[in-house]
Protein backbone atom coordinates (compact mmCIF):
# COMPACT_ATOMS: atom_id res chain seq x y z
CA UNK A 1 0.00 0.00 0.00
CA UNK A 2 1.10 3.53 -0.76
CA UNK A 3 3.06 5.44 1.76
CA UNK A 4 0.41 8.53 2.12
CA UNK A 5 -3.18 6.19 2.25
CA UNK A 6 -2.69 5.36 5.96
CA UNK A 7 -2.72 9.29 6.02
CA UNK A 8 -5.54 9.76 4.27
CA UNK A 9 -7.51 7.23 6.45
CA UNK A 10 -6.18 8.59 9.85
CA UNK A 11 -7.82 11.91 8.74
CA UNK A 12 -11.25 10.63 7.39
CA UNK A 13 -11.13 8.64 10.83
CA UNK A 14 -10.55 12.25 12.78
CA UNK A 15 -13.06 14.10 10.38
CA UNK A 16 -15.70 11.83 11.16
CA UNK A 17 -15.31 11.26 15.32
CA UNK A 18 -15.25 14.77 14.93
CA UNK A 19 -18.24 15.76 12.25
CA UNK A 20 -20.03 13.32 14.44
CA UNK A 21 -19.20 14.80 18.04
CA UNK A 22 -20.38 18.28 16.50
CA UNK A 23 -23.74 16.63 15.39
CA UNK A 24 -24.42 14.72 18.03
CA UNK A 25 -24.12 17.45 20.64
CA UNK A 26 -26.13 20.15 18.47
CA UNK A 27 -29.04 17.07 19.35
CA UNK A 28 -28.05 16.02 22.47
CA UNK A 29 -27.91 19.47 24.30
CA UNK A 30 -30.75 21.47 25.56
CA UNK A 31 -32.14 24.50 23.16
CA UNK A 32 -33.23 27.22 25.35
CA UNK A 33 -33.91 30.74 23.17
CA UNK A 34 -32.34 33.94 25.47
CA UNK A 35 -31.37 37.07 22.98
CA UNK A 36 -28.58 38.29 25.58
CA UNK A 37 -27.00 34.65 25.26
CA UNK A 38 -26.46 35.20 21.93
CA UNK A 39 -24.84 37.98 22.30
CA UNK A 40 -21.03 38.69 21.92
CA UNK A 41 -19.17 38.24 25.01
CA UNK A 42 -18.08 41.75 27.07
CA UNK A 43 -17.67 42.30 30.62
CA UNK A 44 -20.83 44.36 31.68
CA UNK A 45 -20.88 46.60 29.12
CA UNK A 46 -22.69 46.61 25.80
CA UNK A 47 -19.98 44.59 23.36
CA UNK A 48 -18.36 46.97 20.79
CA UNK A 49 -19.86 46.34 17.15
CA UNK A 50 -17.10 44.21 15.40
CA UNK A 51 -17.52 43.42 12.11
CA UNK A 52 -16.22 40.03 10.87
CA UNK A 53 -12.90 40.23 10.44
CA UNK A 54 -12.30 42.58 12.84
CA UNK A 55 -12.06 45.60 10.74
CA UNK A 56 -8.42 46.65 11.80
CA UNK A 57 -5.69 45.44 13.55
CA UNK A 58 -1.46 46.17 14.65
CA UNK A 59 0.66 45.97 11.66
CA UNK A 60 3.28 44.41 13.86
CA UNK A 61 1.41 41.09 13.62
CA UNK A 62 2.08 41.86 9.96
CA UNK A 63 5.26 42.52 10.39
CA UNK A 64 6.38 39.07 11.87
CA UNK A 65 4.01 37.19 9.43
CA UNK A 66 6.34 38.45 6.80
CA UNK A 67 9.38 37.70 8.91
CA UNK A 68 7.95 34.00 9.29
CA UNK A 69 7.40 33.76 5.52
CA UNK A 70 11.24 34.86 5.24
CA UNK A 71 12.67 32.82 7.64
CA UNK A 72 10.00 29.75 7.02
CA UNK A 73 11.08 29.56 3.41
CA UNK A 74 14.94 29.82 4.56
CA UNK A 75 14.59 26.51 6.75
CA UNK A 76 12.62 24.85 3.67
CA UNK A 77 16.14 25.35 2.05
CA UNK A 78 18.09 24.54 4.68
CA UNK A 79 16.27 20.99 5.78
CA UNK A 80 17.53 19.64 2.11
CA UNK A 81 20.46 20.93 2.69
CA UNK A 82 21.48 19.30 6.13
CA UNK A 83 20.00 15.85 4.31
CA UNK A 84 22.34 16.02 2.03
CA UNK A 85 25.27 17.49 3.65
CA UNK A 86 27.44 14.55 3.84
CA UNK A 87 27.93 14.48 -0.08
CA UNK A 88 28.54 18.40 -0.48
CA UNK A 89 30.61 18.65 3.11
CA UNK A 90 32.96 22.15 2.78
CA UNK A 91 31.48 23.38 -0.64
CA UNK A 92 27.85 22.87 0.79
CA UNK A 93 28.58 24.51 3.83
CA UNK A 94 30.17 27.53 2.37
CA UNK A 95 27.48 27.83 0.02
CA UNK A 96 24.67 27.73 2.83
CA UNK A 97 27.09 30.19 4.96
CA UNK A 98 26.70 32.85 2.54
CA UNK A 99 22.76 32.05 2.02
CA UNK A 100 22.05 32.21 6.32
CA UNK A 101 24.50 35.52 6.49
CA UNK A 102 21.91 37.19 3.11
CA UNK A 103 19.08 36.10 5.02
CA UNK A 104 20.57 37.54 8.51
CA UNK A 105 20.95 41.19 6.58
CA UNK A 106 17.45 41.50 6.08
CA UNK A 107 17.22 40.04 9.72
CA UNK A 108 19.45 42.54 11.34
CA UNK A 109 17.90 45.40 9.31
CA UNK A 110 14.50 44.84 10.64
CA UNK A 111 15.94 44.53 13.94
CA UNK A 112 17.76 47.50 13.62
CA UNK A 113 14.39 49.53 11.94
CA UNK A 114 12.50 48.35 15.23
CA UNK A 115 10.42 45.87 13.72
CA UNK A 116 10.97 43.31 16.00
CA UNK A 117 9.75 46.05 19.08
CA UNK A 118 6.55 45.17 20.79
CA UNK A 119 5.57 47.88 22.70
CA UNK B 1 5.26 8.48 -13.25
CA UNK B 2 4.23 10.05 -9.91
CA UNK B 3 3.60 6.99 -8.21
CA UNK B 4 7.28 5.77 -8.81
CA UNK B 5 8.15 8.78 -6.80
CA UNK B 6 6.04 8.30 -4.07
CA UNK B 7 6.29 4.62 -4.20
CA UNK B 8 9.20 3.36 -1.40
CA UNK B 9 12.02 3.48 -3.83
CA UNK B 10 15.46 3.66 -2.31
CA UNK B 11 14.38 6.05 0.45
CA UNK B 12 14.98 4.00 3.64
CA UNK B 13 11.60 3.18 4.09
CA UNK B 14 11.61 -0.47 2.70
CA UNK B 15 9.39 -1.57 5.82
CA UNK B 16 6.82 1.06 5.11
CA UNK B 17 4.35 0.51 2.64
CA UNK B 18 3.60 -3.50 2.49
CA UNK B 19 0.94 -3.86 5.24
CA UNK B 20 -1.87 -6.30 3.83
CA UNK B 21 -4.95 -3.84 3.95
CA UNK B 22 -6.54 -5.03 7.55
CA UNK B 23 -3.25 -4.48 9.32
CA UNK B 24 -3.48 -0.71 7.98
CA UNK B 25 -6.90 -0.37 9.46
CA UNK B 26 -5.94 -1.41 13.16
CA UNK B 27 -2.78 0.76 12.95
CA UNK B 28 -4.82 3.97 12.22
CA UNK B 29 -8.03 2.97 14.92
CA UNK B 30 -4.96 2.16 17.22
CA UNK B 31 -3.15 5.21 16.61
CA UNK B 32 -6.37 7.10 17.00
CA UNK B 33 -7.65 5.79 19.96
CA UNK B 34 -3.96 5.88 21.41
CA UNK B 35 -4.03 10.02 21.37
CA UNK B 36 -7.37 10.21 22.46
CA UNK B 37 -7.15 7.98 25.20
CA UNK B 38 -3.56 9.15 26.41
CA UNK B 39 -4.85 12.86 26.27
CA UNK B 40 -7.91 12.25 28.53
CA UNK B 41 -5.33 10.41 30.81
CA UNK B 42 -3.01 13.72 30.47
CA UNK B 43 -5.44 16.23 30.94
CA UNK B 44 -6.41 14.09 34.55
CA UNK B 45 -2.44 13.72 34.99
CA UNK B 46 -2.20 17.42 34.83
CA UNK B 47 -4.56 18.39 37.36
CA UNK B 48 -3.53 15.85 39.73
CA UNK B 49 0.35 16.84 39.73
CA UNK B 50 -0.26 20.71 39.83
CA UNK B 51 -3.04 19.37 42.48
CA UNK B 52 -0.11 17.92 44.59
CA UNK B 53 2.24 20.27 43.64
CA UNK B 54 -0.67 23.45 45.05
CA UNK B 55 -1.35 20.89 48.12
CA UNK B 56 -4.68 19.72 47.17
CA UNK B 57 -6.19 16.59 45.86
CA UNK B 58 -7.18 17.03 42.50
CA UNK B 59 -10.24 14.77 40.48
CA UNK B 60 -10.50 11.95 42.88
CA UNK B 61 -14.15 10.85 42.58
CA UNK B 62 -14.94 9.05 39.15
CA UNK B 63 -13.34 6.10 38.53
CA UNK B 64 -10.07 4.53 40.53
CA UNK B 65 -8.00 7.65 41.32
CA UNK B 66 -10.33 9.76 39.64
CA UNK B 67 -9.22 8.82 35.99
CA UNK B 68 -12.61 9.05 34.52
CA UNK B 69 -12.64 12.69 35.38
CA UNK B 70 -11.47 13.76 31.74
CA UNK B 71 -14.36 11.28 30.27
CA UNK B 72 -16.89 12.62 32.34
CA UNK B 73 -16.22 15.99 31.53
CA UNK B 74 -16.11 15.20 27.78
CA UNK B 75 -19.56 13.87 27.97
CA UNK B 76 -20.75 17.00 29.76
CA UNK B 77 -19.35 19.12 27.90
CA UNK B 78 -21.41 17.10 24.92
CA UNK B 79 -24.40 17.54 26.88
CA UNK B 80 -24.03 21.33 27.01
CA UNK B 81 -26.03 23.98 24.59
CA UNK B 82 -24.65 24.61 21.60
CA UNK B 83 -24.81 28.67 21.00
CA UNK B 84 -24.20 30.28 18.01
CA UNK B 85 -23.75 33.63 19.12
CA UNK B 86 -25.38 36.83 16.13
CA UNK B 87 -22.31 37.94 15.13
CA UNK B 88 -20.37 35.24 13.74
CA UNK B 89 -19.50 33.99 10.62
CA UNK B 90 -21.33 30.46 10.82
CA UNK B 91 -19.66 27.98 8.30
CA UNK B 92 -16.33 29.48 9.48
CA UNK B 93 -17.21 29.14 12.89
CA UNK B 94 -18.45 25.91 12.88
CA UNK B 95 -15.04 25.01 10.59
CA UNK B 96 -12.52 25.92 13.05
CA UNK B 97 -12.55 23.66 15.71
CA UNK B 98 -12.81 20.70 13.45
CA UNK B 99 -10.27 22.05 11.55
CA UNK B 100 -8.05 22.36 14.55
CA UNK B 101 -8.65 18.49 16.14
CA UNK B 102 -8.36 17.29 13.07
CA UNK B 103 -5.19 18.48 12.31
CA UNK B 104 -4.00 17.21 15.78
CA UNK B 105 -5.24 13.94 15.06
CA UNK B 106 -3.31 13.71 11.51
CA UNK B 107 0.04 14.85 12.77
CA UNK B 108 0.41 11.09 15.20
CA UNK B 109 0.60 9.07 11.76
CA UNK B 110 4.27 9.01 11.31
CA UNK B 111 5.24 8.90 14.91
CA UNK B 112 7.38 5.96 15.49
CA UNK B 113 6.25 3.72 18.57
CA UNK B 114 8.45 0.38 18.27
CA UNK B 115 10.44 -1.52 15.92
CA UNK B 116 9.23 -4.11 13.50
CA UNK B 117 7.19 -6.70 15.71
CA UNK B 118 4.79 -10.02 14.69
CA UNK B 119 1.29 -8.91 15.42
CA UNK B 120 0.02 -12.18 18.03
CA UNK B 121 -2.17 -14.72 16.62
CA UNK B 122 -0.70 -13.88 12.91
CA UNK B 123 2.38 -14.21 11.00
CA UNK B 124 2.02 -10.58 9.84
CA UNK B 125 5.43 -8.38 10.49
CA UNK B 126 4.70 -4.89 10.84
CA UNK B 127 6.72 -1.39 11.95
CA UNK B 128 4.56 -0.01 15.14
CA UNK B 129 3.89 3.19 13.09
CA UNK B 130 0.89 4.02 10.68
CA UNK B 131 3.27 5.34 8.17
CA UNK B 132 6.71 6.70 7.21
CA UNK B 133 7.30 9.44 4.72
CA UNK B 134 10.45 10.45 3.52
CA UNK B 135 9.52 13.82 4.84
CA UNK B 136 8.23 12.69 8.15
CA UNK B 137 8.87 15.47 10.49
CA UNK B 138 8.00 18.24 7.39
CA UNK B 139 4.93 16.35 6.99
CA UNK B 140 4.49 17.18 11.16
CA UNK B 141 5.68 20.88 10.52
CA UNK B 142 3.21 20.85 7.95
CA UNK B 143 0.39 19.22 10.20
CA UNK B 144 1.04 21.75 12.93
CA UNK B 145 0.79 24.68 10.50
CA UNK B 146 -2.73 23.09 9.41
CA UNK B 147 -3.96 23.44 12.94
CA UNK B 148 -3.06 27.07 13.33
CA UNK B 149 -5.35 28.13 10.65
CA UNK B 150 -8.30 26.30 13.08
CA UNK B 151 -7.38 29.20 15.94
CA UNK B 152 -7.24 31.65 13.13
CA UNK B 153 -10.35 30.99 11.66
CA UNK B 154 -12.20 30.45 14.92
CA UNK B 155 -11.13 34.59 16.15
CA UNK B 156 -11.85 35.68 12.50
CA UNK B 157 -15.40 34.45 12.24
CA UNK B 158 -16.30 34.36 16.37
CA UNK B 159 -17.11 38.67 15.78
CA UNK B 160 -15.78 39.29 18.99
CA UNK B 161 -13.28 42.06 20.41
CA UNK B 162 -11.66 39.27 22.68
CA UNK B 163 -11.64 36.53 20.33
CA UNK B 164 -10.05 37.88 17.58
CA UNK B 165 -7.48 39.53 19.63
CA UNK B 166 -6.69 36.27 21.34
CA UNK B 167 -6.58 34.84 18.01
CA UNK B 168 -3.90 37.39 16.36
CA UNK B 169 -1.70 37.04 19.83
CA UNK B 170 -1.84 33.02 19.03
CA UNK B 171 -0.96 32.99 15.54
CA UNK B 172 1.73 35.51 15.76
CA UNK B 173 3.09 33.26 18.51
CA UNK B 174 2.71 29.93 16.90
CA UNK B 175 4.14 31.24 13.90
CA UNK B 176 7.56 33.08 15.89
CA UNK B 177 7.98 29.70 17.82
CA UNK B 178 7.77 27.35 14.68
CA UNK B 179 10.56 29.52 13.32
CA UNK B 180 12.78 28.52 16.28
CA UNK B 181 11.15 24.90 16.38
CA UNK B 182 12.15 24.25 12.64
CA UNK B 183 15.76 25.65 12.98
CA UNK B 184 16.60 23.44 15.73
CA UNK B 185 15.44 20.46 14.01
CA UNK B 186 18.18 21.30 10.99
CA UNK B 187 21.14 19.91 13.48
CA UNK B 188 19.17 16.84 13.88
CA UNK B 189 18.64 15.84 9.98
CA UNK B 190 22.34 16.92 9.38
CA UNK B 191 23.35 14.30 11.76
CA UNK B 192 20.87 11.52 10.69
CA UNK B 193 21.28 12.19 6.98
CA UNK B 194 17.26 11.87 6.91
CA UNK B 195 13.88 13.63 7.76
CA UNK B 196 12.00 10.27 7.84
CA UNK B 197 11.19 9.69 11.49
CA UNK B 198 12.28 5.97 11.59
CA UNK B 199 15.49 6.90 9.72
CA UNK B 200 16.21 9.43 12.81
CA UNK B 201 15.35 7.04 15.47
CA UNK B 202 17.61 4.26 13.59
CA UNK B 203 20.49 6.91 13.18
CA UNK B 204 20.47 7.57 17.00
CA UNK B 205 21.24 4.24 18.50
CA UNK B 206 24.60 4.85 19.77
CA UNK B 207 24.10 8.45 20.90
CA UNK B 208 21.18 10.00 21.33
CA UNK B 209 20.64 13.83 19.27
CA UNK B 210 19.59 14.67 22.92
CA UNK B 211 23.42 14.69 24.17
CA UNK B 212 25.03 15.62 20.91
CA UNK B 213 23.21 18.01 20.17
CA UNK B 214 22.16 19.96 23.71
CA UNK B 215 21.66 23.65 22.10
CA UNK B 216 19.27 22.40 19.56
CA UNK B 217 17.06 20.03 22.26
CA UNK B 218 17.39 23.23 24.86
CA UNK B 219 15.78 25.40 21.72
CA UNK B 220 13.14 22.68 20.77
CA UNK B 221 12.12 22.26 24.73
CA UNK B 222 11.53 26.12 24.98
CA UNK B 223 9.92 26.31 21.24
CA UNK B 224 7.75 23.46 21.96
CA UNK B 225 5.88 25.07 24.93
CA UNK B 226 5.55 28.10 23.01
CA UNK B 227 4.32 26.60 19.97
CA UNK B 228 1.89 24.49 22.26
CA UNK B 229 -0.02 27.71 23.88
CA UNK B 230 1.13 25.92 27.09
CA UNK B 231 2.53 27.80 30.21
CA UNK B 232 4.26 30.34 30.49
CA UNK B 233 3.11 31.46 27.24
CA UNK B 234 -0.08 30.73 27.15
CA UNK B 235 -0.85 34.10 26.91
CA UNK B 236 -3.68 33.59 24.28
CA UNK B 237 -5.34 32.36 26.75
CA UNK B 238 -4.51 35.03 29.15
CA UNK B 239 -8.05 35.53 30.84
CA UNK B 240 -7.19 38.72 32.89
CA UNK B 241 -6.94 40.71 29.27
CA UNK B 242 -8.72 38.33 26.68
CA UNK B 243 -11.21 36.58 28.81
CA UNK B 244 -10.59 32.96 26.88
CA UNK B 245 -8.58 34.25 24.06
CA UNK B 246 -9.41 32.75 20.52
CA UNK B 247 -12.42 30.38 22.00
CA UNK B 248 -14.20 33.15 23.76
CA UNK B 249 -17.28 32.63 21.80
CA UNK B 250 -16.98 28.92 21.59
CA UNK B 251 -19.46 26.09 23.72
CA UNK B 252 -20.20 22.99 24.07
CA UNK B 253 -18.16 20.46 22.12
CA UNK B 254 -16.86 22.81 20.10
CA UNK B 255 -15.28 24.66 23.15
CA UNK B 256 -14.02 20.94 24.14
CA UNK B 257 -12.60 20.32 20.70
CA UNK B 258 -10.25 23.18 20.84
CA UNK B 259 -8.94 21.89 24.48
CA UNK B 260 -8.62 18.56 23.01
CA UNK B 261 -6.38 19.46 20.16
CA UNK B 262 -4.02 21.30 22.46
CA UNK B 263 -3.45 18.51 24.36
CA UNK B 264 -3.10 16.32 21.61
CA UNK B 265 -0.72 18.81 20.27
CA UNK B 266 0.94 18.69 23.93
CA UNK B 267 1.34 14.78 23.15
CA UNK B 268 2.50 15.42 19.65
CA UNK B 269 5.16 17.91 20.41
CA UNK B 270 6.42 15.67 23.45
CA UNK B 271 6.17 12.13 21.11
CA UNK B 272 8.76 14.05 18.21
CA UNK B 273 11.11 15.28 20.77
CA UNK B 274 11.60 12.03 22.05
CA UNK B 275 11.59 10.91 18.54
CA UNK B 276 14.27 13.49 17.50
CA UNK B 277 16.14 14.13 20.65
CA UNK B 278 15.81 10.99 22.76
CA UNK B 279 16.25 7.72 20.85
CA UNK B 280 12.51 7.58 19.96
CA UNK B 281 11.66 3.62 21.41
CA UNK B 282 15.07 3.05 22.22
CA UNK B 283 15.79 1.64 25.82
CA UNK B 284 17.98 4.32 28.01
CA UNK B 285 21.08 3.51 28.96
CA UNK B 286 21.12 0.91 31.72
CA UNK B 287 18.01 -0.77 30.75
CA UNK B 288 19.55 -1.48 26.68
CA UNK B 289 22.24 -3.50 28.10
CA UNK B 290 19.29 -6.31 28.55
CA UNK B 291 19.45 -7.89 25.11
CA UNK B 292 15.66 -7.87 24.61
CA UNK B 293 15.10 -4.41 25.46
CA UNK B 294 14.61 -3.23 22.21
CA UNK B 295 12.78 -6.06 20.86
CA UNK B 296 9.23 -6.98 20.57
CA UNK B 297 7.08 -4.96 22.50
CA UNK B 298 8.69 -3.20 25.07
CA UNK B 299 10.19 -0.17 23.40
CA UNK B 300 6.46 0.76 23.62
CA UNK B 301 6.84 1.51 27.36
CA UNK B 302 10.29 3.21 27.02
CA UNK B 303 8.30 5.27 24.74
CA UNK B 304 5.51 5.96 26.66
CA UNK B 305 7.85 6.62 29.70
CA UNK B 306 9.83 9.04 27.79
CA UNK B 307 6.57 10.71 26.23
CA UNK B 308 5.50 11.17 30.17
CA UNK B 309 8.69 12.82 31.27
CA UNK B 310 8.07 15.59 28.65
CA UNK B 311 3.97 15.29 29.86
CA UNK B 312 5.33 16.03 33.13
CA UNK B 313 8.08 19.03 32.02
CA UNK B 314 4.86 20.64 30.62
CA UNK B 315 2.84 20.50 33.94
CA UNK B 316 5.65 20.75 36.19
CA UNK B 317 6.29 24.37 33.92
CA UNK B 318 2.43 25.16 34.67
CA UNK B 319 2.60 24.61 37.75
CA UNK B 320 5.79 26.46 38.57
CA UNK B 321 6.45 29.91 36.68
CA UNK B 322 4.23 32.69 35.92
CA UNK B 323 2.86 34.57 32.93
CA UNK B 324 5.20 35.94 30.71
CA UNK B 325 4.58 39.60 28.89
CA UNK B 326 3.45 39.53 25.64
CA UNK B 327 6.55 41.92 24.65
CA UNK B 328 9.18 39.92 26.55
CA UNK B 329 7.68 36.98 25.24
CA UNK B 330 8.27 37.97 21.05
CA UNK B 331 11.39 39.80 22.25
CA UNK B 332 12.85 35.75 23.06
CA UNK B 333 11.55 34.34 20.31
CA UNK B 334 13.25 36.81 17.28
CA UNK B 335 15.88 38.28 19.48
CA UNK B 336 17.24 35.09 21.05
CA UNK B 337 16.30 31.90 20.21
CA UNK B 338 16.11 32.51 16.52
CA UNK B 339 19.83 34.05 15.88
CA UNK B 340 20.98 31.59 18.55
CA UNK B 341 19.45 28.58 16.53
CA UNK B 342 21.00 29.76 13.08
CA UNK B 343 24.79 30.41 14.60
CA UNK B 344 24.36 26.47 15.97
CA UNK B 345 23.13 25.31 12.82
CA UNK B 346 26.83 26.95 11.20
CA UNK B 347 29.09 26.16 14.21
CA UNK B 348 27.14 22.25 13.54
CA UNK B 349 27.77 22.61 10.29
CA UNK B 350 31.67 23.61 10.31
CA UNK B 351 32.47 21.10 13.16
CA UNK B 352 30.94 18.58 11.02
CA UNK B 353 32.56 19.35 7.74
CA UNK B 354 35.46 19.37 9.13
CA UNK B 355 35.44 15.77 10.92
CA UNK B 356 33.89 14.93 7.15
CA UNK B 357 36.96 16.35 4.77
CA UNK B 358 39.39 14.09 6.86
CA UNK B 359 42.03 16.39 7.10
CA UNK B 360 41.66 17.17 11.12
CA UNK B 361 42.14 15.96 14.89
CA UNK B 362 40.13 16.88 17.43
CA UNK B 363 41.98 19.88 18.30
CA UNK B 364 40.84 21.02 15.02
CA UNK B 365 37.09 20.63 16.45
CA UNK B 366 38.24 21.42 19.82
CA UNK B 367 39.32 24.81 18.27
CA UNK B 368 36.20 25.09 16.08
CA UNK B 369 34.07 24.59 18.82
CA UNK B 370 35.75 27.08 20.71
CA UNK B 371 35.50 29.53 18.03
CA UNK B 372 31.76 28.92 18.04
CA UNK B 373 31.22 29.71 21.54
CA UNK B 374 33.44 32.82 21.47
CA UNK B 375 31.18 34.08 18.57
CA UNK B 376 28.10 33.04 20.30
CA UNK B 377 28.92 34.84 23.74
CA UNK B 378 29.80 37.86 21.74
CA UNK B 379 26.61 37.74 20.60
CA UNK B 380 24.78 37.44 23.95
CA UNK B 381 27.56 40.68 25.26
CA UNK B 382 26.15 42.37 22.11
CA UNK B 383 22.41 41.84 22.66
CA UNK B 384 22.28 42.46 26.06
CA UNK B 385 24.07 46.04 26.23
CA UNK B 386 21.04 47.91 25.93
CA UNK B 387 19.60 46.77 28.79
CA UNK B 388 21.86 48.17 31.32
CA UNK B 389 21.07 51.70 29.35
CA UNK B 390 17.31 51.01 30.07
CA UNK B 391 17.46 50.08 33.59
CA UNK B 392 19.50 52.90 33.71
CA UNK B 393 16.52 54.87 32.49
CA UNK B 394 14.03 53.45 35.00
CA UNK B 395 15.97 54.26 37.70
CA UNK B 396 16.76 57.88 36.63
CA UNK B 397 13.06 58.77 35.94
CA UNK B 398 10.34 57.87 38.09
CA UNK B 399 7.50 55.85 36.49
CA UNK B 400 4.37 57.65 38.28
CA UNK B 401 2.04 54.74 37.76
CA UNK B 402 -1.48 57.21 37.97
CA UNK B 403 -0.47 58.82 35.05
CA UNK B 404 -3.50 58.94 33.08
CA UNK B 405 -5.91 58.18 36.68
CA UNK B 406 -5.35 54.66 36.34
CA UNK B 407 -3.12 52.34 37.84
CA UNK B 408 -0.80 51.58 35.15
CA UNK B 409 2.10 49.03 35.17
CA UNK B 410 5.71 50.51 34.35
CA UNK B 411 6.07 49.86 30.08
CA UNK B 412 8.62 50.92 27.95
CA UNK B 413 7.14 53.46 25.90
CA UNK B 414 5.73 54.93 29.66
CA UNK B 415 8.66 56.67 30.72
CA UNK B 416 7.96 60.10 28.88
CA UNK B 417 4.11 59.69 29.64
CA UNK B 418 5.20 59.39 33.46
CA UNK B 419 7.46 62.07 33.55
CA UNK B 420 4.42 64.56 31.65
CA UNK B 421 2.18 63.40 34.49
Amino acid sequence: MNLYLPIVFLGILAAAFAVFSVVASSMLGPRRYNRAKLDSYECGIQPTPQPVGGGRFPVKYYITAMMFIVFDIEIIFLYPWAVYFDSMKTFGLIEMVLFIATVFVAYAYVWRRGGLEWE
Amino acid sequence: MIQGVLDVADNGLSDFGHDPWWVVLIKIVLAFAIMLVFTLFNIWFERRVVARMQHRLGPNVHGPFGLLQSLADGVKLMLKEDLIPKAVDKVVYVAAPLVSSIAAFMAVAVIPFGPEVRIPWTDVHTPLQVTDLPVGVLYILAIASVGIYGIVLAGWSSGSTYSLLGALRSSAQMISYEVAMGLSFVAVFLYAGSLSTSGIVAAQQHLWYGLILMPSFVIYLIAMVGETNRAPFDLPEAEGELVGGFHTEYSSIKFAFFFLAEYINMVTVSMLATTLFLGGWRAPWPLSLWGESNQDYWPLLWFFAKVLLFIFFFIWLRGTLPRLRYDQFMKFGWKVLIPVALVWIVAVGIIRAISLEGHLNRSWLVLAAGVALVVFLALGFLGEQPIPAEEEGEVGTEVDAYAGGYPVPPMPDREEEGVRG
